[in-house]
């Protein structure tokens, strides 16, 4: 348990990343350093886009599963790892 | 002639004689005659002329005796018209059958009369009618019409119909209704994917092997089902952050990796235009500088890279100073993840060295700083050792120098060997749940110490080496400057000793492609390569300062690499 909060600290010192957001099964945000407003929206962006996309790699070999989602863009890089019942969403501006 | 001939046959009928038809006219004019004669002798007798017999002309001619005979003429009731041979088919013979019995009635006159019987409904019309045109007044006439056309409507039904109609008291219409609570609802949607058929069969699977192992291990498993019900419970209680692990791993290491993303590059395709113009030297790029908190002021005293995760690698931390505090570290480090280590382990000592098990690369094995070795299992959550040297089952006196796994031994039981300052070579076995030691060698003093203190004061082992092939070979480099190559099976005697340095040796290594070749680097400065039949060394290599550590390169067998005290390294070719 401590393990995991010391990983998410860790996580949001590191260089340029912006901010990240834990959201249960439900799709409720669990743990952010983000305001509410923008939390939301995030979440309920990447979490449908995350359900295509797993739903994509599992539709084609439903013995693979989606470990990690990185959407570069201008700006940032948003990176989503889901899991079992849990999805972490961590944006990172990069280090330039 | 008709009639007298019928006369006469009503006659026959009276059965009297009956003569031919000519005696019968006769008769009957006979008879006529005598009628009249019978009735006109009241009037007279005076017309009797003609008693002659008149003739007909046509008359037959019979003889007497023809007269005479008697011929019968019977009466019957037949119709002479009446078909006599009638015939009908019959079903039963499957022919033509006649009929005898055929109606004889013979209609002779027929008239329809007009007579109706004044009780039946026609003659009680008709009186009726007669009655109205007696009264004789059109109005009334018009009116009786009607009336008697009424009348005679209700006369024609045949029935004589009568309706009677009443009408029963109706109950009031009442309209109740009541409503009921509709049924809860709730939407449900879900998508029919073949991952989702997919995954329901795997965890259908998962229940029905959870089922078969509780009912084989029901009895024994009851008190552990309960306390892991329990956990179960309180894991699902907390808004359970535990299950992230994975996930917050991943995501570090794509951050770590994108902050690093240059060195990243850098360690894949390193490659510096401007070597070809340095000459001799070459450039080493520091990639990854590792660091971490807890570990402030403990020095690096041994790596090892895990053969099988070849991003992972072993730090064992301690320190070289004797005197100072008692404490060290094991941490796993990957390349994937530089900034934080995967494992930490804390030790009661200082670290010295550490190996990793070629084949089972979760077997860490460590030898501490006061003598202790120790054997971790990455698999376990803990932080304790699996096993333990403690000072009974034969720990060292001194600092291990070195460990070294080996193969398994006869009974599949995986054990090591260390060397250590007190210089004994021990093998340790791990049987079950313990250490078993077992001395290999113990390695000779000096020949300054005197010979009655020999057994008392030994010679520190420095480094040991197995042989890549023959691996029961080994060498050790002592303190002393000597490196002695021992079997593991001779266990009294050193197979060769090799006068190597004139200080401490501090690594000793063999060649991972020529079977005779080892390098040997020590604190005088030198780095010698030796082939074990010979003995001198083949190479002398004079660096500027105390060389601390000598490796092969393990892609060729003609380069290594030293590194000195005054903190530079140096490839060998």
């Amino acid at each position: 348990m401590a393990e995991v909060e010391d990983t998410l600290k860790r996580i949001q010192g590191y260089n340029g990343v912006i901010g990240s957001i834990v959201v249960n099964a439900e799709g409720i945000p669990i743990r952010t350093t983000l305001d509410n407003s923008t939390t939301v929206q995030y979440v309920g962006l990447l979490h449908q886009l995350t359900m295509k996309a797993r739903s994509t790699i599992r539709d084609i070999d439903p013995q693979n599963d989606l470990t990690f989602l990185r959407i570069r863009s201008k700006k940032h890089e948003i990176m989503v790892a889901p899991d079992k019942e849990f999805l972490m969403i961590v944006i990172q501006s990069p280090t330039e | 002639m008709s009639v007298p001939h019928k006369v006469g046959t009503v006659k026959s009928k009276q059965a009297t004689n009956v003569k031919a038809p000519v005696a019968k006219v006769v008769k009957a004019a006979g008879k006529k005659k005598d009628e009249e004669e019978a009735t006109d002798t009241a009037e007279g007798e005076e017309w009797m002329p003609g008693k002659t017999l008149v003739k007909p002309p046509d008359q037959l001619d019979l003889t007497e005796e023809e007269l005479n005979e008697e011929i019968t003429r019977v009466l019957t009731a037949n119709n002479p018209n009446a078909p006599q041979n009638v015939v009908r088919y019959g079903f039963k013979e499957g022919c033509y059958k006649p009929i005898i019995f055929v109606d004889q009635m013979a209609i002779h006159f027929e008239l329809e009369g007009n007579l109706v019987h004044k009780e039946s409904d026609e003659g009680r019309r008709l009186m009726a009618k007669q009655a109205e045109r007696e009264e004789g007044t059109g109005a009334e006439k018009l009116d009786n019409v009607a009336k008697a056309g009424e009348k005679e409507r209700k006369l024609t039904n045949q029935f004589n119909f009568n309706e009677r109609a009443s009408q029963t008291l109706n109950n009031p219409p009442r309209d109740i209704s009541c409503q009921t609570e509709p049924p809860p609802r709730a939407n449900f949607s879900a998508t029919a994917n073949q991952w989702e058929i997919y995954d329901f069969y795997v965890e259908e699977l998962k229940r029905r092997e959870k089922s078969k192992e509780k009912q084989e291990g029901q009895v024994l498993n009851k008190e552990e089902d309960k306390s892991k019900k329990k956990i179960i419970q309180a894991e699902t209680q907390s808004d359970d952050i535990t299950q992230l692990a994975h996930a917050a791993k991943i995501i570090e290491r794509m951050v770590n990796q994108n902050i690093f993303d240059e060195v990243a590059q850098d360690f894949m395709y390193f490659e510096d235009a401007a070597d070809e113009f340095r000459g001799e030297k070459g450039t080493l790029l520091p990639l990854w500088k590792l660091q971490y908190d807890k570990a402030k002021g403990l020095s690096v005293t041994a790596l090892c890279w895990n053969p099988k995760y070849n991003d992972l690698f072993a730090v064992g931390l301690g320190s070289y100073e004797f005197t100072q505090e008692e404490r060290g570290m094991l941490l796993f480090y990957t390349l994937k993840n530089s900034s934080y280590p995967e494992f930490i382990f804390n030790t009661t000592s200082g670290v010295m060295c550490v190996d990793i098990h070629e084949q089972l690369s979760y077997l860490v094995a460590v030898g501490l700083h006061d003598g202790c070795v120790a054997v971790y299992n990455l698999k376990k959550k803990s932080d304790q050792p699996v096993y333990n040297s403690t000072a009974s089952s034969g720990k060292h006196r001194g600092a291990v120098m070195q460990v070294k796994w080996q193969k398994d031994d006869l009974d599949s039981n995986h054990n090591f060997i260390s060397v250590s300052a007190d210089g004994r070579v021990v093998s340790w076995t791990l049987v079950k749940h313990e250490l078993v030691f077992t001395d290999i060698i113990k390695l000779p003093a000096t020949d300054k110490v005197p010979d009655d203190l020999k057994d008392v004061i030994a010679t520190a082992g420095t480094s040991l080496d197995f042989h890549k092939q023959k691996d029961y070979h080994f060498l050790v480099a002592t303190e002393a400057g000597k490196i002695h190559k021992g079997s593991k099976y001779y266990s009294s005697k050193f197979l060769e000793t090799y006068d190597a340095h004139f200080m401490t040796v501090s690594r000793v290594r063999w060649n991972p492609f020529h079977p005779n070749v080892f390098i040997s680097c020590g604190w005088d400065w030198m780095v010698k390569i030796w082939d074990q039949t010979i003995k001198s060394p083949i190479f002398t290599f004079e660096l500027k300062t105390s060389v601390t550590d000598v490796a092969w390169a393990p892609y060729s067998s003609t380069i290594f690499a030293a590194i000195t005290n005054d903190g530079k390294s140096r490839d060998h070719a």
